[in-house]
């Protein structure tokens, strides 16, 4: 018999009590722990979509840069023109690595979502968006026979998706064209999965738009140039230049404020979870009054008394914290489909990632909490004094 | 020669309820030698479960001395009293006082933790067979009788070889029978064993077995005929 078993048999005394305690500490550590996750995976996902992209400066018509963001994350959004001059005549800059032209075409298909109704995207390009992308790889067939052909590149989710395969024919509604599957990429985790790609001439042609793009990737030699190569392209007319570090921060800008509201609420569950703690385990040491006299009438010290209250605080908050982590693991899907749904954007890939350092961290965090939340009730039970503990709880 | 284990001289326990001073022990002189077995009797309110409080250093003196194993005792603080009663003061309480959550050798178990001794299962077996409860060991106190439960409360005192047991009405709550099977566990303890035994009990049949009567009264101790128990 040591303290640890009378601290475990005292607390299935109550057991639904007890289960309730542990429930509340749960919920508060599966709220920490998703946070965290939710803060990981965004973060994760973001640098993924953004360094996926190939490029670090995206010119594109003037106009909102939040609308240049979205078209460059979502591949879709405000869609301005730029005239094609300007894309050959940064192309001969040398301080230019590599640049691709794009042209982002939406179209609206009554067929999609079983019927609803929703938008297709498109994206016309040419080679060289595929040298500034090397790890895109084909699922299966080729690349466009020649940048004139009727043909088109699936994402790997929208293949999907629309259940083609190479060789299908496909239909681009409202434009009555039809466009020849040509091949279909490989999943990549970026916004490249859901889109349809077209030879940048075909696209142009079929969306009435010649000569026109709504944006260029560009990848400079050197980073440090950046600042140099925004003033020089200022004066250019009807364009603006965005870094995706830019991007990058102003989104996480944007999320941290969020995330600040969310913490502020999580912190509040947990204070919540640790009142409740207390609250339960004072009341357990008030019903069980006599019994902590008679322990002390029978040679249990100040601190044997305080270790038996505080490791029963310490046992419920590290059962809330195991039982948080799993339903943070087990609930992790659910959370990231919610999020998806309210978040502005929202990067592609998994937007909640519970790492085991998070486990770990969160697992600790509840050891603390029972430690802190086992002070009080511990040192209430063992400054009973033996003999007025006994007559009370008679 | 009889060692004196416990001796009191104008022992004195006040209580202050609002502006009223209650003597609920007052001016006692005892003394206790080892191997005794003391009946303290007395009307309800008499003192006899203040006295034994302190005699068990469960208690502080509020004037007169009060010594236990030669030492005074009197102006001790409770961090200390725990340490003089621990392996040394055995205690019997009337509503048993066991912990509901442990079995009956748990509970044991638990008065040897803290009395920092060795949890012998072998000596525990023994000691619960020498109060008739060998077979009850693995049950919990809701699952026993009264009387079971106060001899689990007697082997919990007893484990830790204690120099005397203070039992507090321990037969207050059985009936009859099982309080004569009790009494009689003490009256074998007492003479086999030579343990020192202090003992309240409103129960005159019971009190007249020990080797001597204290009667109190109003905090007094005072002659049979004057306690107005019988």
């Amino acid at each position: 018999m040591n303290l640890f078993s009378v601290a475990l048999k005292n607390l299935t005394r109550k057991k639904v009590r007890t289960a309730l305690t542990i429930g509340g500490v749960a919920i508060a550590i599966a709220v920490l722990v998703s946070l965290w996750g939710f803060d990981t995976g965004y973060q994760m996902s973001l640098n993924n979509d953004i360094d996926k992209m190939g490029y670090q400066i995206l010119v594109t018509a003037k106009g909102c840069p939040y609308e240049a963001a979205t078209l460059m994350l979502q591949g879709g959004g405000g869609l301005r023109y730029m005239n094609e001059d300007v894309y050959k005549k940064i192309l001969s800059d040398t301080r230019v690595d590599k640049i691709t032209p794009q042209l982002v075409a939406t179209a609206y298909d009554p067929e999609k979502q079983a019927g609803r109704g929703g938008i297709s995207l498109y994206m016309g390009i040419d080679k060289s968006y595929i040298i500034l992308k090397p790890w895109s790889k084909f699922k299966s067939g080729k690349w466009f026979s020649s940048e004139d052909a009727n043909e088109a590149i699936m994402g790997y989710e929208v293949a999907e998706y629309e259940q083609r395969s190479v060789g299908d024919k496909i239909l681009i509604p409202g434009r009555n064209e039809v466009l020849t599957v040509a091949g279909i990429f490989e999943r990549n985790g970026t916004q490249d999965d859901g889109i349809i790609f077209l030879p940048l001439n075909i696209a142009q042609k079929i969306f009435e738009v010649p000569d026109k793009l709504t944006g260029i990737g560009i990848k400079l030699k050197d980073m440090g140039q950046l600042s140099k190569f925004e003033e020089d392209l200022y004066n250019e007319p009807g364009i603006q230049i965005i870094s995706l570090a830019q991007v990058k921060g102003t989104i996480l800008n944007l999320v941290s404020s969020a995330k600040a509201m969310t913490n502020s609420v999580a912190l509040i569950a947990v204070i919540i979870a640790v009142i409740g703690v207390v609250n339960t385990i004072l009341m357990s040491v008030f019903e069980r009054t006599s019994e902590i006299g008679v322990m002390k009438a029978i040679g249990a010290s100040r601190l044997d008394i305080f270790r038996i209250i505080w490791i029963e605080t310490t046992f419920i908050c590290i059962f809330g914290g195991i039982l948080g982590n799993i339903i943070a693991l087990l609930g992790g899907k659910t959370i990231e489909y919610i999020l998806k749904s309210v978040l502005p954007y929202a990067p592609k890939g998994h937007l909640v990632i519970i790492t085991p350092h998070i486990l770990a961290l969160s697992f600790f965090g509840a050891v603390i909490m029972g430690l802190v939340a086992g002070l009080y009730p511990a040192f209430r039970a063992s400054s009973m004094k033996p003999i007025e503990a006994i007559r009370k709880g008679e | 020669m009889k060692n004196i284990i416990i001796k009191a001289a104008g022992l004195t326990k006040i209580y202050v309820r609002g502006t009223e001073k209650v003597y609920a022990v007052n001016g006692v002189n005892l003394e206790i030698n080892d191997g005794d077995f003391v009946a303290l009797m007395g009307p309800s309110g008499s003192g006899k479960t203040t006295l034994l409080d302190l005699v068990g250093c469960l208690d502080s003196v509020s004037s007169g001395s009060l010594e236990v194993f030669g030492k005074d005792v009197s102006r001790v603080k409770e961090s200390r009293l725990v340490g003089l009663r621990r392996g040394n003061i055995g205690f019997i309480f009337q509503d048993f006082l066991l912990i509901p959550s442990l079995t009956a050798i748990e509970n044991v178990e638990l008065s040897l933790y803290f009395a920092r001794r060795p949890q012998d299962k072998k000596k525990l077996l023994g000691l619960f067979k020498k109060v008739g409860l060998g077979h009850r060991i693995n049950h919990l106190p809701k699952e026993m009788s009264g009387g079971e439960r106060q001899r689990v409360a007697i082997a919990r005192a007893l484990a830790v070889s204690p120099k005397f047991l203070i039992a507090d009405e321990p037969t207050g709550n059985l009936d009859t029978k099982s309080s004569q099977e009790i009494f009689d566990i003490f009256k074998s303890i007492n003479k086999d064993e030579g343990l020192t035994i202090i003992l309240a009990t409103h129960n005159p049949k019971l009190g007249s077995q020990a080797d001597r009567i204290v009667y109190l009264k109003d905090g007094k101790t005072v002659l049979k005929e004057e306690s107005s128990l019988y």
